[in-house]
């Protein structure tokens, strides 16, 4: 049939699956909004308060749904606003497709009201993106897209569509949404050779990130774990992989992971990574790092192997299916020496963990802990409120904890909450800080406009938390604009928002205040006062190693 | 620090080599040359780029170009495996002083003028970059005015193509 460029764009995503894009309307994508109204019974369109809470929306619903996540913009300010969100899902490996609008071919490069080179600019934080040109491609050019949006290891792509290709017409035939790329096992030698360390290993650790939720190879890890008796930790993307209390799990490590699974992380002979990138806030001082270790690193990404820290066996490959292939070729066995090790440590742990009685970042976790159901999402922000969430919460299934980790975008919250909410289909939790809350809050606009219950609950010590941690402990406590001392009423906020919302301070009022709010039907914001010098513990100084990690300081003993 | 070359065949596209040098430079690989060109067929690009870093970087950069969805196929070209060839033009300052001594070395080199005026005169030279590099060693003792090389062109010795070297 014929039609035009807007209709197939919108025809191509029905195609593709997609029934929930989240934008913002503009001059030069107003054909496609035109074709999204006469779609609009098979294209759900969330209107957000800004591109880039849409462009977060979209990842939040990719991160809990495994679908790709679609934005739509405009061109000028309305693509550049995309970009903290498109970079975001870059370092994370979230499926995304970006679509924008620009100027009609004819005036591209004449600098054009509203004209801006979005291929250009976002050339180091896509997999890939396209400008097209002509209608005939248009629509191959989006199932290029959804295909390389979801094949190997993720990321975002963005499409450029110029304003007369949207009004072009040309023949669109449907076809049927385009698969991922097969994913394929690392070589067999290299199978071979890391089940040899394996078997050979006396304190072996596995170590998972994100690679393991995209691969769903959680199954096969956890028996690795069983036949190896190896304890588990993994990083912050790695969190609600499996689930929190499962006894083999040790919790995140790093930076400010948890003391056991970093301290059986720095004492293993043998770390088995699967999935992850060992990014600096991982190792701390790589020249230090697991100095007693060999590495054996599973990743999809070729590159990643071998990045920062030298593995001794690097396995390009999907994890789930080399994890298949390897698991035959090891043999099962006990390690009761290991094994007391890591009791030692977990009851160590036990003496660091903080247990004020009054309403400290941990018990305010620790609440929210009692509300959450087997399904539910929590986004975060970014800062000390993002930590004690990686920390303290338990989760049940995958996909659960949505949080920025590569590229740690303070405002990601609130954005993700709403997209994790449409990609869950039920109440999404938000735990976030003044600060972070602060930069994009706008979004509770869309929220309330389309009355998704979410639970928003701000740590509100009225200073940048984090910053001043490192203020205090680096920077000889010059408190350099960190101290925010606002005067927002929060509650007050939400209530002018058309949400609800309340302030508390001590652990009843805020038992009281999750009772209400995980019954509200729409959005409700817990103004959570908490100290402002609370530290986020263990920390691992940076450029540190394991043999300088904080786990107390006098104020919290 | 070694000197490597790596040919590599890509989708004859517009913005292609932006792609490229943008990931070598946010990836701050030390490329000290690069050609491109179209082929054998209009619808892929060889571009051919050495570089100079340890075996590691040279990993890492054959592993990020796997990435680029518009490279087709990636061939590291050594010494021993590859043919090289590099043309440069030097422009000189004309003097009856200097001019039988660049001549000369001119000889030697086998370096053909292709310009000539009363002011100054063009060389023109054809081989390794080393041999180039040596060549303009001996011309910093008399006044040069401008140099263009055009970077290494490689191939693969033997009836071996780039087409078929991996199969992305």
């Amino acid at each position: 049939m014929l039609l035009s460029g807007s209709d197939i764009l919108v025809k191509t995503l029905i195609e593709q699956g997609c029934d929930t894009v989240f934008g913002y309307p503009g001059g030069q994508i107003l054909n496609v909004y035109d074709s999204l109204y006469t779609h609009q019974n098979e294209i759900n369109h969330i209107l957000t308060a800004h591109e880039q809470g849409a462009a977060h929306a979209a990842d939040g619903y990719a991160r809990t749904t495994r679908k790709v996540g679609v934005v739509i913009s405009t061109s000028g300010p309305g693509a550049t606003n995309l970009v903290t969100g498109i970079a975001t899902a870059y370092l994370d490996s979230i499926p995304m497709v970006a679509i924008c609008g620009n100027v009609p071919t004819t005036q591209i490069g004449s600098d054009s009201f509203q004209e801006i080179d979005i291929t250009g600019v976002t050339l180091p934080i896509t997999k890939h993106n396209y400008f097209v040109g002509n209608v005939e491609d248009l629509a191959d050019t989006i199932r290029e897209a959804f295909k390389l949006a979801k094949s190997g290891r993720p990321g975002p792509v963005l499409i450029d569509v110029p304003k007369d290709v949207q009004i072009a017409k040309c023949e669109y035939e449907p076809q049927p949404q385009v698969e991922a790329e097969k994913a394929f096992a690392a070589k067999d030698v290299r199978i071979k050779e890391a089940a040899e360390y394996i078997n050979k290993a006396s304190r072996p650790y596995i170590y998972f990130g994100g690679g393991v939720i995209t691969a769903n190879a959680q199954e096969e890890m956890l028996t690795l774990s069983e036949k190896i008796d190896a304890p588990i930790g993994c990083s912050l993307m790695g969190l609600s992989g499996i689930p929190t209390d499962h006894p083999r799990f040790l919790g995140m490590q790093g930076m400010h992971g948890h003391f056991a699974s970093s301290m059986a992380m720095h004492n293993a002979d043998l770390i088995i990574s699967l999935g992850v990138r060992f990014n600096d806030r991982v190792t701390g001082n790589r020249e230090k790092f697991a100095k007693g270790a060999k590495i054996i690193h599973i990743d999809v990404d070729g590159s990643e192997l071998s990045k920062t820290v030298n593995a001794v066996c690097g396995l390009r490959g999907d994890v789930k299916l080399t994890l298949e292939k390897l698991l035959p070729l090891i043999s099962e066995n006990k390690k009761p020496k290991w094994q007391e090790k890591i009791s030692a440590l977990k009851a160590e742990e036990e003496n660091y963990l903080d247990t004020r009685e009054d309403l400290t970042p941990r018990k305010a976790i620790l609440t929210l802990n009692k509300y959450l159901g087997d399904n539910t999402a929590v986004a975060t922000d970014v800062g000390q409120h993002q930590m004690w969430s990686a920390q303290n919460l338990t989760f049940k299934a995958p996909r659960r904890f949505v949080s920025s980790g590569g590229l740690g975008t303070m405002g990601f919250g609130l954005g993700a909450a709403i997209g994790a909410a449409f990609g869950t289909k039920e109440r999404s939790v938000l735990v976030t800080g003044d600060g972070s809350f602060g930069m994009c809050l706008n979004e509770l606009a869309t929220a309330v406009s389309y009355n998704i219950p979410i639970v928003i609950l701000i740590m509100n010590n009225g200073v940048l938390g984090m910053v001043r941690q490192w203020q205090t402990l680096f920077y000889e406590k010059h408190y350099s604009n960190s101290i925010l001392g606002r005067k927002t009423d929060f509650s007050a906020l939400a209530r002018a928002f058309g949400a609800d919302g309340e302030e508390v301070s001590t652990p009843e009022e805020l038992d009281n205040a999750l009772k209400k709010a995980f019954e509200a039907k729409g959005v409700y914001v817990i103004d959570c006062k908490i100290d402002k010098d609370e530290f986020v513990l263990p920390m691992l100084p940076p450029g540190g190693s394991m043999d300088d990690i904080i786990t107390q300081l006098e104020v919290q003993k | 620090m070694n000197r490597y070359t790596v040919a590599i065949l890509v989708k004859n596209q517009f913005g292609v080599l932006n792609r490229l040098t943008s990931m070598f430079r946010r990836r701050q690989f030390n490329i000290n040359s690069l050609t491109a060109s179209e082929t054998e067929s209009s619808d892929y690009s060889r571009i051919t780029f050495s570089f100079d870093g340890e075996e590691e970087n040279k990993k890492q950069l054959i592993n990020q170009l796997y990435k680029l969805p518009d490279v087709c196929s990636i061939k590291e070209l050594s010494d021993e495996n590859s043919v090289k060839c590099e043309l440069m033009m030097i422009k000189m300052k004309n003097s009856s002083t200097t001019r039988p001594d660049i001549y000369a070395a001119a000889e030697a080199f086998s370096a053909e003028t292709i310009d000539y005026s009363r002011d100054s005169f063009v060389l023109r030279l054809i081989g390794q970059g080393s041999k180039l590099d040596d060549f303009i060693t001996l011309m910093k003792d008399f006044e040069i005015l401008e140099i263009c090389r055009t970077g290494t062109a490689s191939l693969e010795k033997g009836g071996s193509v780039l087409r078929q070297a991996i199969n992305l």
